[in-house]
């Protein structure tokens, strides 16, 4: 039963896709010559114009750009023109440095804020300020007190993604539940042991799905960082296309972006899956 | 006199009451002692404190005031020399079967190595009858099996003191009775000195040296010691037949039933050091001594002679 659900599931995501595409390329295909022009003036005006083509990319040019771009991933012509895959490579790079950076800071601080209810008071107003303030709008005093666009670039991801980790961390932590925590008191369990061997494998669902939506914000986050900073990244080639007004690399970019993502947040799913314990 | 292994020495508990009310006395000036070796049980209406009181000697809570002194030694928080059995098993659902026994033994000897510890912990595990499910994880155990892990757990640490808060209270009436004749063969076995609540009177007939009775709180005491007249090696399948046993049934099951409610206001000099400690036998239970007065068995051999041999 499972099994023809998820054939038939398939076969439904095939025909959309394919509808999609079908549409999109009735949409966007040429229309035959219009009127006579003197050749001067259809140069001036381009394809557009004289071939009655659509300003808009059909699939078949994403589709032959695209395989371009995959036959040539990481070839480089100087800053403004890079393989995709050099691109995604620095994006990525930038969000596993701000990513990992909040990680570092969040868990601990998580595990701190969550085991001493005098610290989660204390550090309570500085997180809820801190909390709903875009990771964008840090930009001008990042790039003012690190004056250097590309760490200015991690710091924002860092900023953004601790906030899911380190709240998620406090709640998994505080909420331990208080029959396991007694386990390890009366075995005279130390606080250090205890942290490890109790709260963290019981909280570790809760870490792993904070972390989970950190990731999936960071990649958010870093598309619109780079445009802002610029030089190189994704998000840099998104708007240097624009700016080339190359829509069908634009195209192209949002694919990847979108694919990425969603490698990103598998990995995170699957790690979550493997620390998940059934109860 | 009466050694007290362990004895709660006037102990209290007090919750703040609502805003502006005063608190809230679950029991106060509580005295209770258990020979080494002897099995006690607590038994009494739900919300009485009984959870409380194990808590308290178990170490994870605190006594509002009084103290607890166990083997000579006014304890300190908790101990690995009292293990507890609780409730709801608490098993760490992430480890196996000896991943939760084994974490118990190093937690004790630190320094032993993994091949020591798996052993020891296997010898427990055999004990309670679980050996072949080492390595399944607590979800894949019935309720039984669960509350067995636990008894393995607790026993794997050779603890002074056995405490269990209504171990068994979530089993059905067979598992319940298998695990009943398994602690007591464990505790006669091993001499082991054991503290239980419990709400089901036949269990606390079979497993129980000392009965101890407590009244519906709030301000709840314990209002009656019974000695367990019915002998050492009783089975549970002709506990029944037992001469004592109605005697002592109808006693225990009278007090749930009509005395613990207006305990407190019908006996107005109750004295919770005085203790009165009562031996249901054939004609009226008979009282025997009290808690502290010190007289030992001499006088529960006359009103049961039957016991004799018992202790
Ligand atoms: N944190 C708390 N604040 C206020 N009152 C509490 C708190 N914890 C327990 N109590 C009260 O203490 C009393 C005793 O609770 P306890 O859990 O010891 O009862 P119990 O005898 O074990 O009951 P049961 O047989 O249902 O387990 C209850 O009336 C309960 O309402
Ligand atoms: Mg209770």
């Amino acid at each position: 039963m499972t099994k023809s659900l998820n054939v038939r599931a398939a076969v439904v995501s095939i025909v959309l896709f394919l509808g999609f595409i079908g549409a999109w390329h009735l949409a966007t295909r040429s229309t035959g010559s219009t009127a006579a022009m003197s050749p001067e003036y259809a140069k001036l005006m381009g394809l557009t114009a004289t071939q009655g083509k659509s300003a808009m990319p059909g699939p078949l040019d994403v589709g032959a750009k695209l395989w371009d771009h995959l036959r040539h991933p990481f070839y480089d012509n100087g800053p403004n023109d890079k393989g995709l895959g050099i691109q995604l490579g620095y994006s990525i790079a930038r969000v596993m440095a701000g990513y990992l950076l909040a990680v570092a800071v969040a868990i601990p601080l998580g595990f701190l804020i969550g085991m001493s209810p005098l610290m989660s008071k204390a550090l309570d107003p500085f997180i809820q300020v801190l909390k709903p303030i875009s990771p964008l709008a840090w930009m001008p005093l990042a790039l003012y007190t690190i004056k250097d666009s590309s760490l200015s670039a991690i710091f924002v991801i860092f900023i953004c993604s601790i906030w899911p980790m380190l709240l998620n961390t406090v709640f998994g932590v505080a909420s331990v539940r208080k029959e396991w925590v007694n386990v390890a008191r009366t075995l005279e369990v130390g606080t250090v042991r205890r942290a490890f061997t109790v709260i963290l494998p019981a909280a570790a669902p809760t870490i792993l799905t904070g972390m989970r939506i950190s990731i999936g914000i960071a990649w958010l986050v870093i598309v619109a960082a780079e445009m802002l900073v610029g030089g190189t990244g994704i998000g840099y080639f998104v708007w240097n296309e624009w700016n080339n007004l190359s829509i069908v690399n634009v195209i192209i970019a949002i694919l990847a972006i979108g694919v990425v993502g969603m490698v990103l947040d598998q990995v995170l799913a699957q790690a979550t899956r493997l620390v998940t314990f059934p109860e | 006199m009466i050694d007290k292994f362990i004895s709660i020495e006037g102990i209290a508990k007090r919750y703040p009451g609502a805003a502006g009310a005063g608190d809230t006395t679950i029991f106060e000036n509580l005295w209770l002692s258990l020979p080494r070796g002897e099995f006690g049980c607590v038994i009494g209406h739900s919300g009485c404190g009984k959870t409380t009181v194990l808590n308290i000697l178990a170490g994870l809570d605190q006594p509002s005031e009084g103290t607890v002194i166990v083997d000579d030694h006014e304890i300190q928080g908790t101990s690995l020399d009292r293990a507890v059995i609780f409730q709801s098993h608490a098993l760490l659902p992430w480890r196996t079967v000896m991943g939760n026994v084994a974490y118990a033994v190093s937690s004790k000897w630190r320094k032993w190595d993994k091949a020591k510890v798996r052993a020891h912990a296997q010898q427990f595990i055999d004990l309670v009858g679980l050996t072949g499910s080492e390595h399944k994880r607590p979800s894949e155990l019935s309720g039984g099996m669960k509350q067995r892990v636990g008894i393995a757990r607790a026993l794997s640490i050779t603890p002074k003191i056995m405490l269990m808060d209504e171990p068994f209270s979530a089993l059905d009436a067979l598992t319940r009775g298998s695990l009943q004749d398994e602690v007591r063969r464990i505790c006669l076995e091993t001499g082991q000195t054991t503290f239980m609540i419990t709400h089901d009177v036949d269990e606390a007939m079979y497993l129980a040296d000392k009965i101890f009775l407590m009244t519906n709180g709030p301000g709840a005491v314990v209002a009656e010691i019974v000695e367990n007249p019915l002998p050492k090696d009783r089975a549970r399948i002709d506990l029944h037949r037992h001469p004592y046993y109605y005697a002592l049934r109808n006693h225990i099951v009278d007090f749930l039933v009509t005395r613990s409610k207006g305990f407190v206001a019908a006996n107005p000099d109750h004295d919770p050091l005085h203790v009165p400690v009562v031996r249901p036998g054939l004609a009226e239970p008979a009282l025997v001594l009290s808690a502290a007065s010190g007289a030992a068995a001499t006088g529960a051999a006359v009103s049961a002679p039957a016991q004799l041999r018992a202790r």
